[in-house]
């Protein structure tokens, strides 16, 4: 019961009610579960372009030829890869940081994926580094310290817009929001192109 | 704006209560302990989310229970306001205005404003810088929303540099360019909180100058200052100059966190200088002068809390002050004393009409229903 309330949004008795579902389960069926398990981890591989996880070198994006090289999106974990292609919007390449700069917790630059990210950028053809990282400090204080990391090579350097909802009415904004939607506007030409 | 009606449900020593206020002045008396002061604490958790005198939620709630609930309606620009709070125990506080719940209690803050003069205000004059600096959030912060962010990463940052500060120091390699990375975020958000309180303070302190005046009939010279050391150096210059101090105590020795309001007293400091009297009249003209100041940013009067305001004043300061708080300029009053003769008296002199409550008479419901809110 330990071993499930240590996963992420498992908590006690919700750990407590799989255990027992797994009790009444048939031998052969448990067994099935838990080797499907110990397959996972051993077949999973990340992928050596982007480090997402995937069963071959190259995982599915990296693979994909159609997709734009000179774009690479750097994005903290798998999960904002997930989000983003859902968004469909998106047809360049991707880097997974594995997280962001945060002290407190003991992480530092040399604990990201950070020099993969600057030899990627050394030999392929990338012209252009999105940064997509959380709006919190430390998200924007590791989008900084690759600012100026890249800063010798000749780059377009973005970060994600931040901004009012689709959707929302501006005056239920909160007030940070709205200053920065309205210092950082676009010209109208190009909100029409999407 | 006022409040009309307060209603508590478990709050500390009220397990249920109705009180139907006045829309001038309100006095709540009754022997220390009677809980007079929890009724101003409650209106204060209705305005700015929390109490004024405890900060652990749970711990207003009454002994033995579980949760607490202060429902209040409010009357703002003729509109009535229904505002809900309630807490609890290890779950999160729900603030709701007409029963719509807040997503940010930061939203609420400022609508329906208050300001509290209670005995624990000493502290200002007593206590550390930080409780001067909480003096400036808690005004600012009610105006300006941009404010309250820039605090919160600002000490969220503060807290990454120092455990950054705390790894050179166990493993023995300094990265000076590393820590600038953080410095960027420090100076960015320090500079808006530097300019916003000294803004603040321009304005402020000739608000101050007046009240004191008025409430001591100029009788002695007093002085606010505020200093921070982004007034006189560049805060990129400070943090360079201070890099081998801050690496040898793992701490960021300078920045806005170190900024303080000086108080003073021809000359010198309240806190040695001034008699409990002249110190009392310079906390109530810091309150007064934020009154005025909220009232003019976000265009409505406060409901003025007083605590125990009779305590420590000699009667013309008592009779100065309540005739002025008592005038058009102020609005709703709610306050507490000991004695209800004495709040007649005092109000009779000054010819204004005054509504009291005997706390310690009022016939308490004892019905364990839950109320809606
Ligand atoms: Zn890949």
């Amino acid at each position: 019961m330990n071993q499930f309330a240590r996963l992420p949004g498992i908590g006690r008795k919700t750990a407590l009610r799989l255990v027992l579902f797994l009790l009444k389960e048939k031998d052969h069926d448990v067994e099935r579960f838990s080797n499907a398990f110990t397959r996972m981890k051993s077949n999973i591989k990340y992928c050596k372009e982007c480090l997402n996880i995937s069963e071959e070198e190259l995982c599915g994006i990296c693979r994909d030829t159609r997709r734009d090289r000179s774009l690479l999106c750097v994005v903290p974990d798998l999960r904002d890869v997930m989000a983003i292609e859902n968004t469909h919007q998106y047809r360049g390449m991707y880097h997974i940081l594995g997280g962001v700069i945060n002290p407190i917790e003991g992480t530092g630059p040399q604990d990201l994926n950070i020099l993969p990210l600057v030899e990627r950028i050394e030999k392929a053809e990338v012209r252009e580094v999105i940064m997509a990282l959380p709006g919190t400090v430390e998200g924007e204080t590791t989008t900084f310290f690759l600012f100026r990391r890249l800063k010798e090579y000749n780059l377009n350097f973005t970060t994600i817009a931040r901004g009012i909802g689709v959707g929302d009415e501006l005056e239920f904004a909160d007030e940070v929001t709205l200053g920065r939607s309205i210092m950082q506007r676009i010209p109208y030409e190009s909100s029409l192109a999407r | 704006m006022h409040i009309q009606s307060l209603d508590l449900y478990q709050f500390r020593n009220f397990r249920q209560l109705q009180v139907i206020l006045s829309d001038h002045v309100n006095a709540f008396t009754g022997a220390n302990g009677c809980g007079k002061t929890n009724l101003l604490d409650a209106v204060h958790y209705l305005s700015m989310c929390k109490s004024y005198f405890n900060p652990a939620d749970s711990q207003n709630i009454s002994y033995g229970e579980n949760s607490f609930i202060i429902n209040g309606t409010f009357i703002l620009n003729d509109e009535e306001e229904r505002i809900s709070c309630s807490v609890r125990l290890n779950q999160r506080k729900i603030f709701k205005r007409n029963k719509k719940d807040y997503d940010r209690l930061s939203d609420h803050i400022g609508i329906f404003p208050t300001v509290m003069i209670a005995p624990a205000d000493h502290v200002l004059v007593e206590g550390g810088s930080e409780e001067r600096r909480r003096l400036l959030d808690m005004v600012i912060s009610q105006y300006d929303h941009n404010y309250l962010r820039a605090g919160i990463n600002y000490n969220r940052t503060l807290a990454q540099r120092n455990a950054l500060l705390k790894q050179f120091q166990q493993t023995g390699r300094k990265d000076k360019s590393l820590l600038q990375i953080w410095d960027e975020q420090l100076i960015s958000s320090g500079k808006i909180i530097y300019e916003s309180r000294a803004a603040f303070m321009t304005e402020y302190i000739p608000l101050f100058n007046y009240y004191y005046a008025l409430i001591s009939d100029s009788a002695e010279q007093v002085e606010m200052v505020y200093e921070s050391q982004l007034e006189t150096h560049d805060f990129e210059q400070l943090l360079d100059l201070a890099f081998e101090k801050d690496c040898a105590s793992t701490y960021t020795s300078t920045g806005i966190h170190k900024d303080d309001l000086l108080f003073r007293i021809s000359g010198h400091p309240v806190k040695r200088f001034g008699s409990q009297g002249q110190q009392k009249t310079f906390l109530i003209a810091v309150k007064l002068a934020q009154f005025e100041y909220i009232m003019k940013k976000n265009n409505v009067k406060p409901i003025l809390l007083l605590d125990d305001i009779f305590d420590k004043l000699d009667d013309h300061r008592v009779a100065r002050l309540l005739g002025l708080v008592s005038a058009d300029k102020f609005g709703q009053i709610l306050l507490t004393d000991t004695s209800a003769d004495r709040v007649k008296e005092i109000f009779r002199k000054i010819n204004t009409p005054v509504k009291i409550f005997e706390v310690d008479k009022i016939p308490e419901s004892t019905a364990a229903s839950t109320p809606e809110f």
